[in-house]
């Protein structure tokens, strides 16, 4: 028995030796057809034909795009999204609809003060309240899978207000960065 | 022929991997009345041996708390035999037992181990026990006189031979790691870039499961440590969280979030037969089977904050057993359904309790601030459970009455989700 136990951990060790590695930082890789229909429209006639590869701006990548923002932040103990992030998500939710074969995964986030799983359900429920708020707004159920990180990706890792207010949130990832 | 390869095989990855980088080390901090005195003998012939069997019989035995060494020291010949043994000097000694043994080479290379526990002021016998060993197993064969010593003096079955299971974050790492009752032998099971939490022991503590978080989102994973394999249990659209093995083994009770919510389903070991035992638009999670299988413990905010209830395990109307205090959280219920251990919020600090279930009286263990996981060693004597100390993660056991206190850590790095494993047999 001990020998098989031993063994059993020898394989243990290979195996999680050979799990991936991700990180959190997806690529960029946007499907290639999504980007056309949000883009702005432009003048047709005024510009020479170029590559169209070299005009077009990943909306999602574009600093100047509202698209480009990507978190929700929360008050403490609650999944009520704040007024100030309707834009960003109204320009999501339009994204989404706008491209019917994009995909978003929405990770909800807690601070760490208490339990592990209790904080994965609140941060579950954050990610619900965004998913619902882009539904009212025009995204496709479809589209959008709400998942929580709990407090085991936090953002800032201080013991301060400031900083759990930075890890109470809601971060919305587009195809290809999840 | 095809098992010595794989004997053979498996040391060498053994060598290969080696113990996990850095190991448990405890630190007892609190002492508790009412401890047995004895006497452990250095076994005859023990220098054969390649770890001290005495030292860590003693080690263990001091751990709990429950006995009081007396100094073993003066004895000319080291008796083996009960005849060889002054009794009446170890009664001045004021001692209640003391454990002899002698150790021999035998021909294969291996070692026989033969010991004996006697009560002094009757000077009889109470245990007598041989073992033949390798020499890797010594301290396998120290915690199990350990066990024996314990059971005969104190009525209740000993945990020196059982495991934990924790997980290590360091740099960014995390490890799911496997080590004996005393933080030694430690395994990686298994090692990721992303967070594991909530690791669980099957019954018959051969499997684990956990939920990683390698897919960007919570999975319920089921890993075997006999084979290595592991499987995915639930991986539904959203989170999947919290597994707690039924008593049979043959089912988990897990949190999905696939209908909106968190809520408990129940799901065989294989992933298959998913359903919902809970119906709630609030949040219900971390079940826990009682020992009968009858009932599941969790916690649930449908009163507001999250208290700590109790369902049926078919289903049906849950009951709330927590009332003191606004966040009671992380029900684990004592193998004799008894007490139940939980994580309580008083003045912002969580701090380890356990509620006497007949008497409903509620008792704070610790006095530290971020308690979290308990989980009961499967006699119920001590409770396993994370905190932090110093702005680390640390592990810590506390007895169930709250009088002996230990600290388990790990240098540089941050343990939590401790999870006590069960008895194993032989």
């Amino acid at each position: 028995m001990r020998k098989s136990l031993f063994a059993a951990f020898a394989l243990v060790m290979l195996y999680g030796c050979s799990s991936q590695e991700t990180k959190d930082e997806g690529k960029a890789g946007v499907e290639e057809r999504a980007p056309t229909a949000a883009q702005p429209a432009r003048p047709p006639a005024s510009t020479q034909p170029v590559q169209p590869s070299q005009v077009r701006v990943n909306p999602l990548k574009d600093p100047k795009n509202i698209l480009s923002k990507r978190s929700v932040f929360f008050d403490y103990d609650t999944d009520r999204i704040r007024d100030e992030f309707r834009p960003l998500l109204q320009a999501h939710a339009k994204y989404l609809a706008d491209n019917a074969g994009a995909k978003m995964l929405i990770q909800g986030n807690c601070d760490e003060r208490g339990s592990r799983e209790y904080n994965l359900a609140l941060g579950q429920r954050r990610a619900e309240a965004v998913r619902r708020m882009l539904v009212l707004m025009g995204a496709r159920e479809s589209q959008i899978e709400p998942v929580s990180l709990g407090e085991e990706k936090p953002r800032c890792t201080e013991q301060t207000e400031a900083c759990w207010a930075q890890n109470r949130r809601g971060d919305l990832l587009h195809s290809g960065e999840f | 022929m095809r098992r010595a390869i794989q004997h053979l095989i498996a040391a060498c990855l053994l060598l290969i991997a080696g113990a996990a980088r850095g190991q448990l080390t405890i630190e007892i901090t609190g002492g508790g009345g009412n401890q047995i005195p004895i006497a452990v003998l250095q076994f005859a012939g023990e220098a054969v041996l390649p770890a001290g069997m005495t030292d860590i019989i003693e080690a263990d035995l001091l751990r709990s708390g429950r006995f009081r060494m007396q100094y073993a020291g003066g004895v000319n010949l080291l008796p083996t035999e009960p005849s060889q043994v002054n009794f009446g000097d170890w009664k001045a000694r004021n001692t209640d037992a003391i454990a002899i043994g002698g150790v021999q080479r035998l021909p294969d290379g291996r070692f026989e181990v033969r010991f004996r526990l006697l009560d002094v002021p009757k000077q009889t016998q109470i245990a007598g026990v041989a073992f033949t060993l390798s020499a890797a197993q010594v301290r396998a064969t120290a915690h199990r006189i350990a066990d024996v010593i314990y059971e005969k003096l104190t009525g209740e079955r000993g945990v020196f031979s059982t495991r934990i299971a924790y997980v290590v974050k360091q740099n960014n790492r995390f490890e799911l790691r496997i080590a004996d009752a005393d933080g030694q032998g430690a395994q990686v099971a298994l090692a990721s870039r992303e967070p594991i939490i909530s690791p669980s022991w099957s019954p018959d503590g051969t499997r684990l499961a956990y939920v990683s978080f390698e897919s960007k989102k919570p999975v319920v994973y089921v890993h075997s440590l006999t084979t290595g394999q592991r499987h995915v249990v639930a991986n539904f659209r959203g989170s999947n969280s919290a597994p707690a093995w039924s008593p049979d083994g043959k089912q988990l009770a897990a949190v999905l979030s696939k209908e909106g919510g968190s809520q408990i389903y129940l799901i065989n070991a294989d992933g298959s037969n998913v359903r919902r035992i809970t119906e709630s638009a609030s949040i219900d999670t971390e079940p826990f089977f009682s020992a009968d299988g009858q009932f599941i413990y969790f916690t649930s905010d449908r009163g507001g904050g999250p208290q700590v209830y109790r369902m049926s395990a078919g289903g049906g109307d849950p009951a709330r057993i927590t009332f003191d205090g606004g966040y009671n959280v992380s029900p684990r219920l004592s193998a004799d359904g008894k007490t139940l251990a939980f994580v309580s919020r008083r003045d912002g600090r969580f701090q380890l309790a356990v509620m006497d279930l007949a008497s409903r009286q509620m008792q704070v263990l610790t006095d530290t601030q971020r308690d979290e996981s308990p989980s009961f060693a499967p006699n119920g004597t001590m409770i396993l459970y994370a905190t932090e100390v110093g702005g680390r993660g640390v592990l810590a056991a506390v007895s169930a009455d709250g009088r002996v206190k230990q600290r388990l850590s790990v240098q540089a790095a941050d343990v939590r989700e401790p999870a006590w494993g069960p008895f194993l047999e032989n």
